[in-house]
């Protein structure tokens, strides 16, 4: 089946928004399709951005009608948003987040948490399904001769940060949709490729063979790092992805939190007590006063207005203001502190007992996060095995905060900072505009990209893959037995390609699910596979969520022990396929599939 | 505008009376003038540039307001900027200081609701207080003052207009009752 169009969907945290690019145009152009959906009681409008809110009606309530469909109890986009505020307990917000926490069942009904009784629970890839199915329904009634995404090619957008796991998950959800044509992207290299289409061809007089793109990416929940090189390729140019950073949950969301918090501890000196709904419009207040202070160099402050919650608008309304000193204090020196670049991020030890919560970055300040990311990829030193460890030369912006020039302007002047101390030239600003739409349209261009249409970044997995052994040792009381970890995919493995067999032998018990520790190394580039590690560094190797295997009895005895090898492959659509295969075969190529997102164990935080 | 083709009577009607219009009427014949050199933007917006029913000639056109529209909009800037809420209520009693923080309020989601679903522009871009000059009456510029004489008008503007060049309400789904432009709230505990 030959597909119309390539489309690209952001699938984020706090927004969702798909592009689209006519395959058969002879100069293709990427469009953003607005959404359908409902952004009040009973009114259906088109916006270009899909809030990520998934909202549960009550039995008080009508149906959420869309006009594909008259009797839905359920709804995405403004409304949920809005009325989550207003009910909070029947509302899904973050399910990105979710889906790439080990720490609940991603396939298991448990979101909303704390709902009511009334509400059925859904899976965190239930509710990713839901916003791509909603997406699916708005192209369909936007474009009605053109069928649906399922017969498109699509590009889904993922954190580079995203582990095997939660890639996994995202494009069981796709498939869930229907979405038969899916490859994943990272979202840094999607926001490169909307910088490059926007800049057509003329980009390649801004960047050089050589030249290192830093991008910096903060969206409303997340902020994702990575490396772009300009390489010389075959006599042109060509560009490689070299490295990404951790799964960081800290964005926008956060910052005007914090704000509000400042404001509402002012007022409650003040003696005026703010109630759940008066927070929550406070956040929303401080956003757009801090859009204002951000943009308008002049103002010294903003009033901030809690409107009474009643009719009588004057009278019961309370009035605070955020001023300028408290937007640099908070904002910037809390979030984008000018630190050195040997200022790494403060770890919080984890309690042993946790609430079932999202693991929130425990240190708010971006630029250290920063400073860890290029201490360990841009300014290692050569000697500690980390492969071509060199500095930016150029940085992109991505992601919704930055649109305020005073924060963009922080990062860059901190970055120079570190690159001229270590005696390295400054790092220029590649020009990027419409950050928020941009990584929907980077994804489309990607497809055309794919049909020959454009340079492609290469880059391969983002990560080397280990499963954890046990070493053989007699078991002492209190101690762990040591874990050794065995290479099973090297770093930076192309789409569609084969890791080499690991000669090692593992023991599994047919009939039983055998679990093993899983772990991915960003730093570790040259291990090959089968490599096996006694040690490694802090920080060097991070544990994922665990994987699990179940050998069907079929031909065998349950209970019996088989031999096998673990094999890696990437597969076409950019997901890391782990199989294990019978050292001695009972058919030809036996070989089982290994689940790799099941529930993290809670004692394996590393 | 969609353009359709009139049947042959109608056209024998519409030719013998436009014949009169356009010996009566200058800004009609200006009108098919610029018809005749395909001036006529397609734009539904703009007026419309011929009337085709012969009723139109006769009496003023008339239409009822298309309430379900002004009451969307109601709700719009309620539910924006609690615009009703201001509005409705006795502000004499207050002082300055407090009805300024609530138009802050007002302003600001009104200005979010209208900018999210409206183009509005000025209808002139010429600064206000500068002298102007109109070359032919138009309904586009209002005359006020010492209103006599014949085009070309000279004067100073003293407001630029609005003009909404596109607007785009939401689509209505299901039962609603667009009266109800606020429904109470009542907080469960």
């Amino acid at each position: 089946m030959s597909s119309k169009f390539v489309v690209g969907i952001d699938l984020g945290t706090t927004h969702s928004a798909l592009a689209m690019a006519e395959l058969s145009a002879t100069d293709p152009h990427v469009t953003v399709l607005e959404i359908e959906q409902l952004v009040g009681a009973g009114a259906v409008a088109k916006r270009a951005l899909l809030p990520s809110f998934l909202y549960f009606a009550h039995e008080s309530e009508p149906a959420l009608a869309l006009p594909w469909d008259a009797e839905r109890r359920f709804c995405v986009g403004e409304l949920a948003r809005s009325r989550g505020a207003e009910a909070p307990q029947r509302v899904i917000a973050s399910a990105k987040s979710w889906l790439s926490y080990g720490g609940i069942d991603r396939r298991a009904g448990n979101l909303p948490l704390g709902a009511p009784d009334d509400i059925e629970k859904i899976s965190p890839v239930e509710t990713s399904f839901r916003f791509l199915d909603h997406l699916n329904e708005a192209f369909r009634a936007a474009r009605p001769a053109d069928g649906d995404l399922s017969e498109q090619e699509v590009v889904l957008t993922v954190p580079a940060s995203f582990d095997a796991g939660a890639r996994d998950l995202t494009v069981e959800a796709a498939l869930a949709a229907g979405f038969e044509q899916v490859t994943l992207l990272e979202e840094p290299q999607a926001a490169l490729y909307a910088w490059i289409e926007r800049n057509g061809d003329a980009w390649r007089s801004h960047l050089h063979a050589g030249d290192r793109v830093l991008v910096v990416d903060i969206g409303g929940g997340t902020t994702d790092f990575s490396l772009i090189d300009a390489v010389e390729q075959e006599g042109s140019l060509g560009l490689s992805r070299v490295a990404v950073g951790d799964h960081i949950l800290l964005g926008g969301d956060n910052m005007d939190l914090a704000l509000a918090h400042v404001v509402g501890q002012e007022l409650a000196e003040q003696g005026k007590e703010l109630d759940r709904f008066q927070l929550g419009a406070l956040a929303h207040a401080c956003r757009s006063a801090k859009e204002k202070l951000l943009s308008d160099a002049s103002l010294q402050e903003v009033a901030v207005v809690l409107p009474s919650r009643g009719s009588q608008l004057l009278g019961g309304s309370i009035r605070g203001e955020l001023r300028r000193d408290q937007v640099e204090r908070y904002l910037l020196e809390g979030f984008f502190p000018a630190v050195a670049a040997t200022d790494l991020p403060k770890v919080r030890a984890r309690a042993g007992l946790t609430q079932v919560g999202l693991p929130y970055a425990s240190d708010a300040a971006i630029t250290k996060h920063l400073a860890a990311f290029l201490a360990r990829h841009a300014f290692a030193e050569p000697a500690t095995g980390a492969a071509d460890s060199r500095p930016p030369t150029a940085i992109l912006f991505n992601g919704g905060v930055l649109k305020a020039e005073i924060l963009r302007t922080r990062v860059i002047d901190t970055l120079n900072g570190w690159l001229e101390q270590r005696g390295s030239a400054k790092a220029r600003v590649l020009p990027g505009e419409d950050l928020d739409l941009a990584v929907a349209r980077g994804a489309a261009y990607y497809g055309l990209v794919r049909h020959g249409r454009g340079l492609r970044i290469r880059g391969g997995t983002a990560r080397a893959y280990y499963v954890g052994i046990e070493s053989p040792m007699p078991a002492l009381p209190g101690l762990e037995p040591p874990v050794f970890a065995l290479c099973v995919a090297p770093f930076g493995m192309e789409e569609g390609t084969q890791a080499a067999l690991p000669p090692q032998e593992l023991f599994v018990v047919v009939g039983e699910p055998v679990t093993f520790r899983f772990f991915g190394s960003s730093t570790r580039r040259s291990d090959p596979a089968g490599s096996v590690l006694e040690r490694w560094r802090p920080g060097e190797l991070e544990e994922l969520p665990k994987i699990e295997l179940v050998l069907p009895p079929a031909g065998r005895a349950a209970g019996d022990v088989v031999a096998v090898h673990l094999q890696a492959s990437v597969t076409a659509i950019g997901t890391l396929k782990l199989e294990a295969i019978a050292q001695t075969p009972l058919v030809a190529d036996e070989r089982w599939q290994i689940e790799l997102s099941v529930r993290h164990g809670s004692s394996s935080d590393a | 505008m969609t353009v359709t083709s009139l049947p042959l009577l109608s056209r024998i009607w519409l030719s013998w009376l436009t014949t009169f219009r356009i010996l009566f009427d200058g800004r009609f014949a200006a009108q098919v003038l610029a018809l005749r050199a395909g001036q006529v933007s397609d734009d539904s917006s703009a007026p419309p540039a011929l009337p085709i029913t012969p009723a139109d000639s006769a009496r003023a056109h008339s239409r009822p307001p298309a309430a379900d529209a002004a009451l969307q909009l109601l709700a719009l800037l309620q539910r924006e900027g609690r615009f009703l809420d201001f509005v409705q209520q006795d502000v004499a009693a207050f002082p300055d200081a407090e009805i300024g923080a609530a138009a802050r309020v007002v302003h600001e989601g009104c200005r979010r609701a209208i900018r999210a679903h409206a183009r509005v522009v000025s209808v002139r871009t010429e600064a206000e207080g500068a002298p102007l000059t109109l070359e032919r009456a138009s309904e586009d510029v209002k005359l006020v003052g010492n209103v006599a004489g014949s085009a070309p008008f000279r004067g100073v503007l003293r407001h630029r207009g609005w003009r909404v060049e596109e607007l785009k309400l939401p689509t209505m789904v299901g039962e609603h009752d667009l009266t109800l432009v606020a429904p109470a709230e009542l907080e469960l505990s």
